[in-house]
């Protein structure tokens, strides 16, 4: 607060005019309107103009409760508020003074402690002047001045006297303000409350004349100068409907009326459908004011239509879930397995049928049954308690095997039990599915598994063996093989050389005997001729003997060459023909030949073919007493093979001998004295030179009808 | 090797004939008895005959006497004919005297390979005196014998 300067400057100039002081004061006073301002200056002026050293102002409160200080002097600064005393206290000696009419002198040290402090403090009384108060009022205030002087107490009096009705009447105007600052903030708090509303709220009186309306309904029902042409019809229309709708209905009761109200929206133009809830009551001034309030019924008709359609939609997700739930009923008791669900503490929330067989007594069932199921109840149990305490993958399954036994038979039933958690989506166990499977049978196919196995083995150990053996065997007989192989090999070097070593000695034999024969040594007597004849025919047969042995060990060694050329087969028959003469001039047989004409050139080794021959000839020859012997050749163009066939009128073979007159050293008749001469090797080796050949030596026969040895080969032989 | 069924030989006696003017055969044989008897006869038929028992004795004969034609065995001890007659080719002196081959051995390899060493002709035991001088027959006339060596 600050000291007008003005007024300070003519009181210090006037000096001792006690007059001119007062009425300074008072204009100063007249324009002061804060009461505060009042109560320091009047302490400044009499501090000035009457010697006071200390003093107070205090003023009475708005609704009389307190005496509170208003202004101070002479003490130190502080606040003046906490000097205060309760009016109620009568017995005080301020509220006392302020009772009366008359100034009362107050010693500070009857004041009670909360005032004895600066300025009032000391021995010194204090001079209590009551305010005077306006006719019909309290004193509105109290003015405390010290020393208690002549001046002091008439300038003190002065000023209570013509303080006394402006204190009240500016106590009374601080009243008046404060009421309307309050009813003030209080409509904006209501106008803030009804703003709040989220629907349109509007007190109008009986003809439906707007008096307020909240933001909502001056939304609907209120236009201003900015709006747009559209926008302010839609607010004049939805006027008039709202005042038709609240007419002739307002005086029906006290009660509110409800019905329906149809408007727009001025922003889009879109219907609004509200329920109109009217009531009438009397306003501030007694007069009927009528209160309406509209509810959004489109939103809440859209919130009942929701609410219908979030309820039949909960009624068809209850009815699958029913249905869910019957389906894996269905399910469950249709596994022929036993299925078990159990809640997180293990106990049994759901079973199956076939699990009901095993872990539920049957009524009036047994004794044993019951153990039985409470056995199998136990092994069940310590089972989940293992799945329980186990902690690590929460999602795997857990497996184990499980004696069980079925109650009412007491067959022992091994099964093997899957269990898997349940978890909620937050990963909280829920319960434990466990499904047991039947392992009889699993058991006895392990049981046969491992007999077959067992067999198997020793089957494969035996196999092992056996083929152990045949290796065994396989090397032996390659070994027999090459041995026997390198026996043939030195029984043909074998051959080869003593055919060599008899030749030799063989070579003078012949030699001398031809020389003798010849009469290189002189004549020779008849009988010694006959002899030497006898020596040479047996010595030439000796050599044919070795030449047959040294050609089957040729063949046999593969040391017999081939030597292909061309020539002309009726040649070779003529050549045959020529050499087998002079046997048969021996004998009384006929030769007959028989060549196909035109027959093509052979290409073969035409040595070995008349080898081939050559012998058969002479077979024939020797074998046949009497008749003939033919050969004939035929070419067969579709084979390209050329057949020489040897016939004769002798002894014939029987067919049990027909194969075996191939063979090495036989002949048909097997006797040691048998009566035609030969090694009878001579078919053996024709036989082998006509494969050579490509060829084969087949027989016609039978005993007293001839034979006839046919010759077949290729007429070309492919080198 | 065959044995010697007789202990003599006359391999180094001198050649036997009736004239110097007639053909001269070097029979060489390891075997005696064959190689008396192919002496006496080609001796009885007129040819002059000189004899070896082995290869090493038939270079002697051959280079001493010039034969006009050999009976060369193959078989034989000391040298084998197939030697002794790659030696006889590669001498001057001896390479133009035609060779017969004389074997027992019947087996292919056997002229072959006496056709290798230079053996102009081959002749397979069991052979018959006149047969063997057929065949010395038919080489003279196709080797003539040098008249140097006539004179």
């Amino acid at each position: 607060m600050s000291r007008p300067v003005a007024l300070r400057l003519p009181i210090g100039a006037a000096g001792g005019s006690v007059t001119e002081a007062r009425l300074a004061l008072a204009e100063f006073l007249i324009g002061c309107d804060s009461l505060a301002e009042c109560a320091q200056w009047s302490l400044d002026w009499l501090a000035e103009h009457a010697g006071l050293r200390r003093g107070l102002f205090f003023v009475v409160d708005r609704d009389r409760s307190r005496l509170t200080a208003a202004a101070s002097y002479g003490g130190v600064p502080g606040s003046l508020s906490r000097l205060s005393v309760d009016l109620g206290q009568t017995e005080h000696a301020l509220v006392a003074a302020l009772q009366r009419r008359t100034p009362t002198e107050v010693s500070p040290a009857t004041l009670g402690g909360r005032l004895r402090r600066s300025p009032l403090s000391g021995q010194a009384p204090f001079l209590a002047w009551p305010l005077r108060a306006p006719a019909g009022q309290e004193s509105p205030g109290l003015l405390l001045v010290n020393p208690v002087t002549p001046e002091v107490s008439r300038e003190a009096g002065w000023l209570a006297e013509i303080l006394g009705p402006k204190i009240a009447r500016q106590l009374t105007l601080q009243a008046l303000d404060a009421t309307r600052r309050r009813l003030e903030s209080e409509l904006a708090l209501v106008q803030a409350m009804i703003n709040t509303v989220p629907d349109p709220i509007l007190l109008t009186d009986v003809e439906g004349r707007l008096v307020m309306a909240n933001a909502r309904a001056e939304a609907l029902f209120v236009a201003t100068e900015q709006d747009s042409e559209g926008r302010r019809r839609a607010i004049a229309l939805n006027n008039m409907l709202f005042s038709a709708a609240l007419t002739g209905r307002v005086f029906q009761g006290a009660e509110a009326l409800r019905r329906e109200l149809l408007l727009v929206d001025p922003s889009d133009g879109s219907d609004l459908i509200f329920e109109l809830i009217s009531t009438v009551t009397h306003g501030p001034g007694g007069d009927l004011v009528i209160v309406a309030v509209l509810r959004n019924v489109m939103d809440l008709r859209n919130a009942v239509e929701e609410i219908e359609e979030n309820y039949r939609r909960l009624g068809a997700v209850e009815a699958d879930v029913r249905a869910e739930r019957d389906r894996l009923d269905l399910v469950i008791d249709s596994v022929a397995d036993p299925i078990l669900v159990t809640d997180p503490n293990g106990a049994i929330v759901l079973m199956n049928v076939p699990a009901e067989r095993l872990f539920t007594v049957p009524p009036d069932a047994p004794g044993e049954v019951q153990v039985r199921v409470q056995a199998n109840d136990a092994h069940f149990s310590s089972f989940l308690a293992n799945v329980l305490t186990f902690t690590g993958d929460r999602s795997s399954r857990h497996v184990g095997r499980i004696g069980l036994v079925e109650p009412v038979s007491g067959r022992p039933l091994p099964v093997e039990a899957v269990a898997g958690k349940v978890l909620s989506q937050q990963g909280a166990l829920i319960g434990i599915v466990t499904i047991l499977h039947d392992q009889t049978e699993a058991l006895e196919r392990e049981r046969l598994y491992a007999e077959l196995k067992q067999a198997s083995e020793l089957l494969e150990e035996r196999v092992r063996q056996a083929t152990a053996e045949l290796v065994r065997q396989n090397e032996l007989l390659r070994r027999q093989a090459l041995q026997l192989e390198q026996a043939s090999a030195l029984k043909s070097q074998f051959l080869a050389n003593m055919s060599h070593e008899f030749r030799t000695p063989l070579n003078a034999i012949l030699g001398y005997t031809s020389m003798l024969l010849q009469g290189v040594a002189g004549e020779l007597p008849p009988a010694a001729r006959r002899h030497l004849g006898r020596v040479d025919s047996s010595a030439r047969h000796l050599l044919a003997l070795i030449n047959d042995i040294l050609d089957i060990s040729r063949i046999e060694a593969g040391k017999m060459p081939v030597h292909v050329a061309k020539f002309p087969v009726a040649d070779l028959v003529t050549e045959l023909l020529a050499e087998v003469e002079p046997l048969v001039a021996r004998t009384s047989l006929t030769l007959h030949r028989q060549v196909a004409p035109d027959l093509p050139p052979m290409e073969s080794d035409r040595a070995k073919v008349k080898q081939i021959v050559l012998n058969l000839l002479t077979n024939a020859v020797k074998f046949t007493p009497q008749g003939s012997v033919t050969i004939r050749v035929t070419y067969d163009d579709e084979t390209d093979r050329i057949r020489l066939a040897v016939s004769d009128t002798g002894i014939g073979i029987s067919p049990e001998d027909q194969q075996r007159i191939f063979d090495d050293f036989t002949q048909a008749d097997a006797s040691p004295t048998r009566a035609y001469g030969g090694a009878g090797l001579g078919l053996s080796i024709s036989r082998r030179l006509a494969a050579m050949l490509g060829g084969e030596i087949t027989l016609e026969s039978a005993p007293g009808r001839g034979s006839t040895f046919t010759l077949s080969l290729p007429r070309v032989l492919a080198r | 090797m065959s044995p010697r069924s007789r202990g003599r030989t006359d391999a180094a006696s001198p050649p036997t004939g009736a004239r110097s003017a007639e053909p001269l055969v070097l029979l060489v044989d390891d075997y005696a008895d064959n190689r008396e008897m192919y002496a006496l006869y080609l001796t009885h038929i007129g040819f002059r005959v000189a004899e070896a028992a082995n290869g090493e004795e038939a270079l002697a004969k051959a280079f001493e006497h010039r034969p006009d034609v050999i009976v060369m065995d193959l078989s034989l001890p000391v040298m084998d004919g197939w030697e002794a007659t790659r030696r006889l080719k590669r001498d001057q002196r001896t390479r133009a005297i035609p060779v017969i081959a004389l074997t027992s051995h019947a087996l292919e390899g056997f002229s072959q390979g006496a056709r290798e060493a230079g053996c102009d002709a081959f002749v397979t035991k069991p052979c018959l005196p006149e047969q063997l001088a057929a065949e010395i027959r038919k080489m003279l006339s196709t080797h003539p014998t040098p008249a140097s060596r006539r004179s």
